[in-house]
């Protein structure tokens, strides 16, 4: 019983990262129907271009992690304003090759310019584990949580009550009859990927000092993210936040009680159970394909 | 998009590519080059299955070095734990892709796109932690040595002869996928590309079809897998990871989505792309991302198939 909470605290921090991951994957699908494979690098680029301010430039934390997210938000609005925007009226096989290449391109240019090795993070706040129960805690759990509380409120908050938020809830439901009441829906789609992108890095600088990063771990992280995105259905970013969580914390417990070698198999096997029991997708009214 | 030629067309297309695998080894100054010219010819071995899917089907699969893989620890294993002789093993090998790629794409191929990418991707991504973890049967990220390829007595272990071997199976692989996308399957097979929802109106089974080209292609790229791993004599969980199943379809964009020889090509210019260069190493990241995302977003349809295009409009 005492490793189940070390394990459910465990899960619950990784799951929180593949909740704002998966919720990222959603804010794209709903603005263009497009799944972003290049998802998962901008949590590498969130981690990786911090630490590099942080240590070769001494940037206090909070600035490097500011440039670090407006890097990502960058990186993100490029790959659409370059790739998805050229090719909207291509066939979805196109798209997932650019988003693809997009994604090995920026691993790539990142391996090349800041090498290969791990990179680690300090924690942000104390390193003395809090202890519960049987179970001890790092603090950096709860700025993970809390990221993912604040992720949460935030977005319920913008596409609730602003003007552009609601755009883009006009434009996922309907792209066509929202640029008829006047909505610049090459705007929200622009904006959708930045701040996808800047989604991404946040979560990548917050699991930094648990996990280390890499200029590789991307391709996981989006898998992950996206069997997050699937389970509460893609075309609602709060789905991901319970996908992400449940997924975080089965695959804490198959790892902790199974296999360890096998955990990440817990997410690919996740996906194929989804699909095999509603293989529209959890949520039938969000089409899969791209028409 | 899609090749349309007729029978006599694809006839010379072949012919001439026998001749070309005839010629070539003239030209060949060492052993270097026979190596080179054989990888080429194997990774178009695959290009030429995961075609069929991609180019023709518009399914891509982002874990094709998976069904590679399983073809060369088949061999591996079979040969060198049960004494099989080597073809069988190679025929074995891709019975077991075969299944696989059943058992798998059974559920994933009734979804469409995004779905099935992420999922092929998933599936590559397990299989090569297996590879990785299982050291007992693949002697773990060590790799494992392979037996020599032999039938009885006769043991190829010359380079040269490979090369004939591998050059056969390359024609052998070419004619059965013009065979096949000349068919009434291959029509269907385009259709899917083209028109899914029509395909599906005038009765044909969708999700058995895109099962039966998922299958085709994962036996071409164990086929290639296990003559690959008899070649080198040594086989290591890297020809099962993601970045090989990202160079495969790399191969298959370059060189043009639904055509036969534009795969074979582009496998060709990576291949020695990859091999010749050894600063290529460190920027093979950025290469591969370069051309997937140049090509869809200039050339949607490859290098050859525009070049063809630019011809036949030129004369």
């Amino acid at each position: 019983m005492d490793d189940f909470l070390q394990f459910l605290f465990s899960g619950l921090t990784r799951g929180s990262v593949y909740a704002i991951v998966g919720i990222g994957f959603s804010i794209i699908y709903n603005a263009s129907r497009v799944i972003n494979f290049a998802q998962g690098e901008f949590v590498m680029i969130g981690g990786m271009v911090t630490v590099y301010l942080l240590t070769t430039w001494g940037m206090p934390l909070a600035l490097a992690a500011v440039v670090a997210t407006a890097a990502a938000a960058a990186t993100a609005a490029v790959l659409e304003w370059v790739a998805v925007e050229r090719a909207r009226s291509a066939t979805p096989t196109t798209i997932i090759i650019i988003t693809i290449g997009a994604s090995i391109l920026i691993r790539g240019v990142v391996e090349v310019l800041l090498g290969k090795r791990d990179y680690l993070l300090p924690a942000f706040g104390s390193e003395t584990p809090i202890v519960i129960g049987d179970a001890s805690l790092q603090p950096q759990s709860f700025w993970v949580l809390g990221t993912l509380v604040a992720v949460a409120l935030g977005l319920k908050f913008f596409l609730g009550s602003t003007l552009a938020g609601k755009a883009m809830l006009a434009t996922a439901q309907n792209a066509a009859a929202a640029r008829i009441v006047g909505i610049n829906t090459r705007r929200v789609l622009f904006y959708s990927f930045a701040a996808s992108g800047a989604l991404g890095a946040i979560a990548g600088i917050v699991i930094t000092p648990i996990t280390l990063t890499r200029f590789d771990i991307g391709v996981m992280l989006g898998l992950k993210g996206f069997c997050a995105s699937i389970i509460g259905g893609l075309a609602n970013p709060f789905g991901a936040i319970a996908g992400g969580l449940g997924v975080g914390i089965i695959e804490a417990l198959a790892g902790g009680y199974l296999s360890s070698a096998y955990q990440d198999a817990v997410a690919f096997l996740i996906i194929l159970l989804v699909l095999m029991v509603r293989p529209q997708g959890l949520f039938s009214r969000a089409a899969v394909e791209r028409v | 998009m899609s090749e349309r030629r007729g029978g006599t067309s694809n006839r010379w297309a072949i012919l001439l590519l026998a001749g070309a695998i005839a010629l070539l080894p003239a030209f060949l100054p060492n052993s270097f080059y026979f190596d080179l010219a054989i990888k080429a010819m194997l990774n178009a071995l695959v290009c030429i299955g995961l075609n069929l899917m991609i180019g023709y089907a518009g399914q891509i699969s982002l874990g094709h070095a998976a069904f590679f893989a399983i073809g060369g620890y088949a061999s591996a294993a079979l040969v060198a734990g049960a004494g099989l002789p080597a073809p069988l093993a190679l025929v074995a090998g891709a019975g077991m892709s075969a299944l696989v790629a059943f058992v798998v794409g059974r559920p994933i191929l009734r979804l469409k796109g995004h779905y099935l990418a992420m999922a092929t991707l998933g599936f590559g991504i397990i299989l090569h932690t297996v590879f990785m973890r299982e050291t007992g049967l693949t002697g773990g990220p060590d790799g494992r040595i392979v037996p020599a390829f032999a039938v009885g007595a006769l043991r190829l272990t010359r380079l040269e002869h490979w090369y004939w071997l591998v050059g056969g199976a390359l024609v052998l692989g070419v004619v059965v996928a013009r065979l096949l996308v000349d068919s009434a399957f291959g029509r269907a097979l385009r259709g899917l590309h083209d028109a899914e929802a029509a395909v599906s109106a005038v009765g044909v089974d969708v999700a058995a079809i895109k099962v039966r080209v998922f299958v085709i292609s994962a036996v071409y790229a164990s086929v290639a897998g296990s003559l690959f791993a008899h070649v080198e004599r040594f086989i290591t969980p890297g020809e099962s990871g993601f970045i090989r199943s990202i160079e495969f379809v790399t191969m298959v964009v370059l060189g043009g989505m639904a055509s036969t020889f534009g795969a074979i090509a582009g496998a060709a210019v990576l291949t020695v792309l990859t091999q010749v260069s050894a600063t290529f190493a460190d920027y093979k990241h950025i290469v591969l991302g370069t051309i997937l995302v140049f090509t869809m977003a200039v050339m949607p349809a490859g290098i050859v198939p525009t070049l063809a295009r630019t011809f036949s409009r030129r004369k």
